[in-house]
């Protein structure tokens, strides 16, 4: 019986649909049957960021209304033998599909595959219910700014309301350097003020960027991005992998695991 | 922000730290700006019948305080209302 796992953050452009094609691509790697979803109906990316998107012919709506099959719109990636994508629609509207739909949809590829990746749109409205109607678990994406993190604390109060059973966060693009000199909060300030466990710390970094270029997902390369992805998918499959030492010298994240294991 | 402040450490991380964490106490307890006000205009009048207090220095906030009967921060009104004057019962 697969996991359903919604990717959401609230505010816009902060390395959610990067987050689903990582994590998704490492879980394939990790010999885990995966199906990714973008559900941001009207602004499909995650085709592009996984390199795909020579290869739609149908979309999600088309499966909800019941145009093809699930198998006929799902595409394989060739690089993973367990990977698939189910693009999203570019020509409709979020209205296109309710709550109700997209459970049905979820637990009907649970029996084929172990993990079911639902990349969220920004915002608090229809998208966002729709994404997360069939989820057993959230991973909120953050960066380290006010209004990122204040979205963030909004979708965990939803979320919780939603009743969602599993709930952790991501902290995105850190950068190091401004940590160390008091510019930027740090991911032990960010996981304290938004009270939820921290299952990745994601630093900035500029291959994000030329894999994203290329739609090439960089999880599992020698990056410290591409690490830190797959110690996430590591994480989501229950291993107790430490957080890595994104500053050799000072190690604040060591110390951050180490009080956490307290 | 108070004195206090000026003894924490430096940076805007900090900052951005304080500011985040007065702004979630009101986005979670759900109190609005303009619930803010007339609740600091109730507080005005009540105290004004009393006190003569400076306008200009009132401060009416929800922020986090530690509990302490339960271990950990609870939401309180915080109210800075500095005294001009004690007025006299008969003014």
């Amino acid at each position: 019986m697969g996991e359903v796992i919604v990717v959401t953050s609230g505010k816009g452009g902060v390395g959610k649909t990067t987050t689903t094609a990582n994590v998704g691509t490492g879980l394939a790697m990790l010999d885990k049957k995966v199906v990714l979803i973008d559900t941001d109906i009207g602004l499909r990316n995650l085709d592009v960021i996984m390199g795909l998107e020579n290869r739609i012919v149908y979309n999600l709506v088309d499966v909800i209304e019941g145009t093809c099959r699930i198998r006929n719109a799902l595409i394989k990636d060739k690089r993973y033998p367990n990977l698939y994508l189910l693009p999203s629609a570019q020509t409709r509207d979020k209205n296109a599909v309710t709550p109700e739909q997209m459970r049905k949809l979820a637990d009907e590829l649970r029996d084929e595959f172990d993990y079911i990746i639902m990349d969220c749109p920004a915002g608090i409205e229809q998208g966002f219910k729709n994404a997360i109607a069939g989820a057993d678990r959230a991973l909120v994406v953050t960066t380290p700014e006010v209004s990122a993190v204040r979205d963030a604390d909004r979708i965990i109060g939803l979320l919780e309301a939603n009743e969602m059973k599993q709930t952790h966060l991501i902290v995105n693009r850190i950068r190091m350097d401004m940590v160390k000199r008091g510019d930027m909060m740090s991911s032990d300030d960010v996981c304290e003020i938004l009270a939820i466990d921290l299952i990745g710390i994601v630093p900035d970094d500029e291959s994000i960027v030329i894999s994203a270029n290329q739609g090439e997902p960089l999880v599992g390369n020698e990056s410290l991005a591409g690490r830190a992805y797959l110690n996430i998918c590591k994480r989501i499959l229950g291993e107790e992998v430490p957080f890595l030492d994104l500053d050799e010298k000072q190690s604040i994240f060591g110390k951050l695991f180490g009080r956490r294991k307290k | 922000m108070g004195f206090s402040d000026f003894f924490k450490k430096k940076g805007t991380g900090s900052i951005a730290k304080d500011r985040l964490k007065l702004v979630l106490v009101s986005d979670r307890a759900g109190c609005s700006p303009e619930i803010m006000e007339q609740i600091k205009n109730d507080i005005i009048a009540v105290i004004s019948k009393y006190i003569e207090i400076d306008l200009e220095g009132l401060d009416i906030k929800i922020t986090q305080m530690e509990s302490e009967s339960n271990n950990g921060s609870v939401p309180a009104l915080f109210a800075n209302i500095p005294i001009k004057d004690l007025k006299s019962p008969k003014k």
